[in-house]
């Protein structure tokens, strides 16, 4: 498999884009954030079709695109956390540009463009040459260690809201901070597994993380984890399996890991109800 | 880019009489109309509830069923239907109201989400068929209904409306406050699920006219508007629909006389609307002054 370079390109590009999405992904969980990811990864598909009609590179009209969304949720919600109803407008709206820049897109040129719109859509890591790959690894990278860089307060911030900004947190920066890198991650992760399946390398590991463990170090570990074995068995199966799609592959491994995590956490919550009941009939009982 | 509209007259009788020349166009109308009634009344109850991302979970999964039904050479309707009733079941489990933190649903609804859409993909892709397949199962053929289409539409808009009357009281009444409905005896659990099963039932009679991605600009935005506007059920239903139905009517029209597709204009000038409202509101409780602590918003 690794004798072919396209699957080492996949390979490198992947296993830091899926360490950044499960990094990223936790506190994305942790902080009820999910759907503001979703609506990113929409503006992320508008940002690169926008930039292919205008014929200028797609990664710039992602990034651009996803970080201005993003800092406008940010200032525009009350601390930073704007409610549903924003979202889903402005969600909406994004939508629609991004019907507007696929129409303009695949009537302003041949047939080969329609192409261009899948790849956005649901990623193209098994097309990436190796200078693209080594940049989506580096700027993976550099968003991981801010990430860990501002960990602490945010972790703090997310928990405890009160007590953190009563010790004087900025936590109004350190969330728009958190929302600007998750842009630059949804981004990144779109050139992998695609704008509309993103999400899973998102929130799948980050719920899993969160379901398996209190700790929030030790989730964040495992949801890291959780994103990298999903990625790099989705990219083994898809390579056997020819039909498979890599980012199908992927999501549905990542999907299969929370399903699990989920039905851990729901036999274990049984179990400690039952023994609860036995528990307190027995002390009944001996009173 | 200058928006060119091709064959405008400015006079509105004559364009009125253009816009309903066709009958590709005037079934457009019908079916826009119809899906507009029902997308502005469930869409109310759906911010209000706070399940807007349920709803657009629900809208998305339209796509992987659609594309699925295509792969197995059944009726696409079928698809669209089972899909998200398929979905709504699936959701009606995840959140269920007190079994885990607010955090993990939210994961649990994207994962559902990112899963169909993968799904989706892979049919799209076993099926090997026209990417122009693709796009309109994603983006909507506002512009190919056909008169059985809109036919069926009625009915499942007028089933669903009528439901949506039936459990209407005690269901505003669950969403307004959950936990004193339960005390009172209305069955929450049984509404929730109930009421999860109609969006999705409306979600895919919609799905199939505008795709599965503009479901959403129909369900959440004329609602939030409505409801910035006034917190009564009444007035804020009429005005919801009102909005639905004006921006659809105002984006088929633009749409048709523009080269630009009609899921940008309606997307636009909802959304457009509401920053309106929006900005409105805030400048006249500014000129009011400040509200007294404690007042309702």
């Amino acid at each position: 498999m690794f004798a072919h370079e396209f699957m080492q390109n996949a390979y490198m590009a992947g296993t830091f884009i899926a360490l950044a999405c499960g990094l990223v992904g936790y506190f994305v969980v942790l902080r009820s954030q999910v759907f503001a990811g979703d609506a990113l990864s929409h503006a992320a598909f508008a940002g690169a079709l926008a930039a292919a009609a205008a014929g200028i590179d797609i990664r710039l009209g992602l990034f651009v695109a996803t970080v201005a969304v993003a800092a406008g949720m940010g200032l525009l919600g009350d601390r930073a956390r704007p409610d549903d109803a924003v979202i889903g407008s402005v969600f909406a709206w994004v939508l629609g540009l991004g019907a507007l820049f696929l129409s303009i897109f695949t009537n302003g040129s041949s047939g080969e463009n329609g192409t261009a719109a899948v790849r956005v859509l649901f990623g193209s890591i098994l097309g990436l040459s190796v200078a693209d790959a080594r940049l989506a690894a580096v700027i993976a990278v550099l968003a991981a260690l801010a990430l860990l860089a501002i960990a602490r307060p945010l972790l703090f911030g997310s928990l405890d809201p009160d007590v953190a900004r009563s010790l004087g947190l900025p936590l109004r920066a350190v969330g728009i901070g958190f929302f600007v890198l998750l842009a630059v991650v949804a981004a990144e992760a779109t050139q992998a597994v695609g704008a509309l399946l993103l999400l899973g390398l998102l929130a799948a590991p980050g719920g899993a993380g969160r379901l398996l463990t209190d700790n929030p170090w030790r989730g964040l570990a495992l949801s890291a984890a959780l994103a990298l074995a999903s990625m790099w068995g989705g990219l083994a199966l898809s390579y056997e399996v020819s039909s498979l799609p890599p980012s199908s592959a992927v999501v549905a491994i990542a999907g299969a890991f929370f399903a699990l995590a989920a039905l851990r956490a729901h036999l274990r919550s049984g179990f400690e109800r039952q023994q609860r009941a036995t528990a307190g009939s027995v002390s009944r009982i001996e009173a | 880019m200058a928006i060119e509209l091709a064959g405008l007259s400015w006079n509105p009788v004559s364009d009125l009489e253009q816009l309903t020349e066709f009958p590709f166009m005037v079934q457009a109308l019908e079916a826009g109309t119809i899906v507009a009634v029902m997308a502005g009344a469930i869409g109310w109850f759906m911010v209000l509830r706070r399940q807007t991302f349920a709803g657009h979970t629900l809208s998305v999964i339209a796509f992987p069923g659609a594309a699925g039904a295509t792969l197995a050479g059944l009726p696409i309707a079928l698809g669209y239907f089972g899909a998200c009733g398929m979905a709504a079941i699936a959701l009606s489990q995840v959140s269920r109201p007190g079994r885990e933190s607010p955090g993990s649903e939210s994961a649990a609804i994207g994962t559902v989400q990112a899963f169909g859409l993968g799904l989706g993909f892979l049919f799209v892709t076993l099926y090997s068929g026209q990417l122009s397949d693709l796009e309109s199962l994603l983006f909507g053929t506002f512009l190919g209904i056909t008169a059985a289409q809109v036919q069926t539409l009625f009915w499942v808009a007028l089933a669903a409306l009528a439901f949506l009357a039936v459990i209407g009281r005690p269901l505003l009444f669950a969403s307004v406050d959950g936990a004193v409905a339960r005390t009172a005896g209305v069955p929450t659990g049984a509404l929730a699920l109930a009421f999860l099963l109609l969006l999705g039932l409306a979600v895919a009679a919609t799905a199939e006219i505008t795709g599965a991605l503009l479901v959403f600009a129909l369900l959440v935005t004329p609602a939030a508007t409505a409801q910035q506007i006034t917190a009564r059920p009444g007035p804020g239903l009429a005005i919801s629909v009102a909005l639905a139905l004006s921006v659809t009517w105002l984006g088929l029209a633009i749409g048709y006389f523009s080269p630009y597709p009609v899921g940008f204009w309606v997307t636009s000038l909802s959304f457009g609307l509401y920053v309106a409202v929006r900005l409105l509101l805030g400048a006249l409780a500014r000129r009011r002054g400040p509200e007294p602590l404690g007042a309702a918003p």
